[in-house]
């Protein structure tokens, strides 16, 4: 009788077990994700890049708030059956821009996004809630999902993260100099509206790409996490980015693969590894400075 | 009004014999070079508040000009039209005869002491190297053999070799200071402009700043603009002061200008101005002109 109890137990935690990891048919798995996984790679290199100028603008919480009005946006192409990835990036861009004109004063700004992001949120909840479709492309834009992403869908993704990377790397020096030091650099002569603009924009599209794969709840987890675990164990204007972009990728590509072999979200995998390689910098960066000090 | 103008009109045209004549040691520089600033007529008005109106000031080289007065005064805003992020109510600015435009690089900017946070991607050299290219846009790719012994150089000036390597963010605040004021010169401006630099810096680390300055304009000839609430750890190095307030300004030598008689007059009120224990203090001028503060975060 015991003895029965205990199989039973362990058939329960069995189970529990293969929701989370589950590797028998992986290869078929593989090939039907290949296209999310070239999503993923793409913008966990290009948010890890752009995290390192979140982190010094402060600009986490906008992050946040662009997310939720990007869920909005594609909740709502969702309900009139028009694309998602072209509803995320009006929603993503119109919030970002709104944010980048409200200007860099920090206060103004988070109150002005703690305004907007509970609107955007009740927005896109207020969408989903009139949509009669499956259920689990509702839940996956807040949580993420494995999205077969078609063949069209993966170029307007990886399309939209190269504009952005490009766009950063075309401002990066006065991008740097403009969150260092904007009295200085518009010394120098670096037009702050303009950079801070283009910066907006870029932030916008990369935003919109996230939401798609991570869910807006969790864009954070690409965007800060990654560039914040850099920091931590560098202070080199050319290893931070590169060290972003190196966490990010293996964070999203890492996500997904280890989301493959079970029936969750793969925002948790996504976010347990960038969590572990923040903590695992962390140490590392205080192992270092004890050594130094 | 117009009596107080032209006051301070004489002083000025009197005012850079005075200045080549105490210091001596510049006699290298032609007895009136032309000036490298020029200003005249300057005026700004801000919600219907003057804060400096008819305003004539001329900089020469190796000149050291102390720019004092209130919270509100319009200390910031002058320096901010300098450097031509301010648009003048009336009036022309002129650095090396050309009238100024935003973003001007022959003009070194220091600004207000603000601690750069830990955490910030950058080393020493990077901060200074941000000096020559850092309004280009793109990425650094040529030119970065060159760039560096400028960069070498400019922080071998400021003596802070050995914090090229270190973390900005991990500087104090003196050694901070000394890596904007290397940011500043490296870029061989024609003119200098500090806006308040000494911040809550100690008096040791204020003196090392003033005294970086100072060689520079001795070294180079390269006029010094110099913002500061406190005229004591710059006074040895000062040719003449500017003081604004009460929309309003005197110009002159510091002995000229920092009397009770003076200022005084220039406030309105009843201003003692007295030396304590080797510092001269200004005692009852307001020390808000606005109760609002306006300038503060501008």
């Amino acid at each position: 009788m015991s003895g029965l109890d205990a199989l039973t137990i362990l058939a329960g935690h069995a189970q529990w077990w293969h929701q989370v990891i589950d590797f028998s048919d992986y290869g078929q798995l593989m090939a039907l994700v290949r296209n999310s996984i070239i999503a993923a790679a793409v913008l966990g290199v290009v948010g890890g890049v752009l995290g390192v100028f979140v982190m010094q603008r402060d600009m986490a919480f906008a992050v946040h708030g662009v997310s939720e009005l990007s869920f909005a946006g594609a909740a709502g192409a969702l309900l009139l059956g028009s694309s998602v990835v072209v509803g995320a990036l009006a929603g993503s861009l119109l919030a970002a821009l709104a944010i980048g004109l409200l200007g860099a004063r920090a206060r103004d700004r988070n109150s002005a996004i703690g305004v907007l992001m509970p609107f955007g949120l009740g927005l896109g909840i207020l969408f989903l809630a009139l949509y009669d479709g499956r259920a689990s492309s509702k839940f996956g834009l807040l949580t993420g999902q494995i999205i077969s992403v078609d063949g069209p869908q993966l170029w307007w993704l990886v399309g939209i993260c190269v504009v952005a990377l490009a766009i950063l790397v075309a401002i990066w020096r006065p991008l740097l100099f403009n969150s260092l030091d904007p009295d200085v650099a518009a010394a120098r002569g670096v037009p702050g509206r303009v950079v801070s603009m283009l910066f907006m924009l870029a932030l916008g599209l990369v935003v919109s790409v996230a939401v798609q794969v991570v869910g807006a709840l969790l864009v954070l987890a690409l965007l800060v996490t990654p560039a914040a675990s850099a920091l931590r164990v560098s202070a080199s204007t050319v290893a931070v980015p590169l060290l972003g972009a190196l966490f990010g990728l293996v964070a999203a590509v890492g996500g997904i693969l280890l989301a493959l072999g079970g029936s969750l979200p793969i925002s948790p995998y996504i976010t347990t590894i960038a969590f572990a390689t923040y903590l695992g910098c962390r140490a590392v960066g205080a192992v270092r400075d004890r050594r130094a000090a | 009004m117009t009596g107080r103008d032209g006051a301070s009109c004489a002083v000025t045209q009197d005012a850079p014999t005075a200045a080549s004549s105490s210091h001596p040691d510049r006699s290298a520089h032609p007895a009136h070079p032309a000036p490298v600033l020029e200003v005249r007529g300057a005026t700004l008005a801000f919600h219907g508040r003057t804060l400096w109106s008819g305003l004539d000031l001329d900089v020469r080289p190796g000149e050291f000009l102390t720019v004092l007065g209130a919270n509100g005064s319009g200390k910031s805003t002058l320096l901010k039209a300098l450097l031509g992020v301010q648009r003048l109510g009336s009036g022309t600015i002129r650095i090396q005869g050309e009238s100024v435009a935003r973003g001007r690089r022959r003009v070194g900017y220091v600004p207000q002491q603000r601690l750069i946070p830990t955490g910030t991607p950058m080393r020493g050299r990077d901060l200074v190297a941000l000096g020559v290219d850092g309004h280009r846009p793109g990425v650094r790719l040529r030119g970065r053999r060159a760039l560096r012994a400028r960069v070498d150089a400019a922080l071998a000036a400021v003596d802070g070799t050995e914090l090229a390597r270190r973390p900005i963010g991990q500087l104090s605040g003196g050694e901070q200071q000394r890596m904007r004021v290397a940011q500043a010169l490296v870029s061989d401006p024609a003119l200098l402009l500090c806006d308040e630099p000494l911040g809550s810096l100690d008096l040791h680390h204020q003196q090392e700043v003033v005294s970086l300055v100072d060689q520079r304009r001795r070294s180079h000839g390269t006029p010094v603009v110099f913002v500061t609430h406190d005229v004591n750890p710059v006074l040895p190095a000062t040719d003449r002061v500017l003081y604004l307030a009460a929309g309003s300004h005197r110009l002159g030598r510091p002995e000229e200008v920092l009397r009770s008689d003076v200022l005084s007059e220039l406030y309105g009120t009843r201003v003692d101005v007295a030396e304590v224990a080797g510092r001269i203090v200004v005692l009852g001028a307001p020390a808000h002109l606005d109760p609002h503060h306006w300038e503060e975060g501008a």
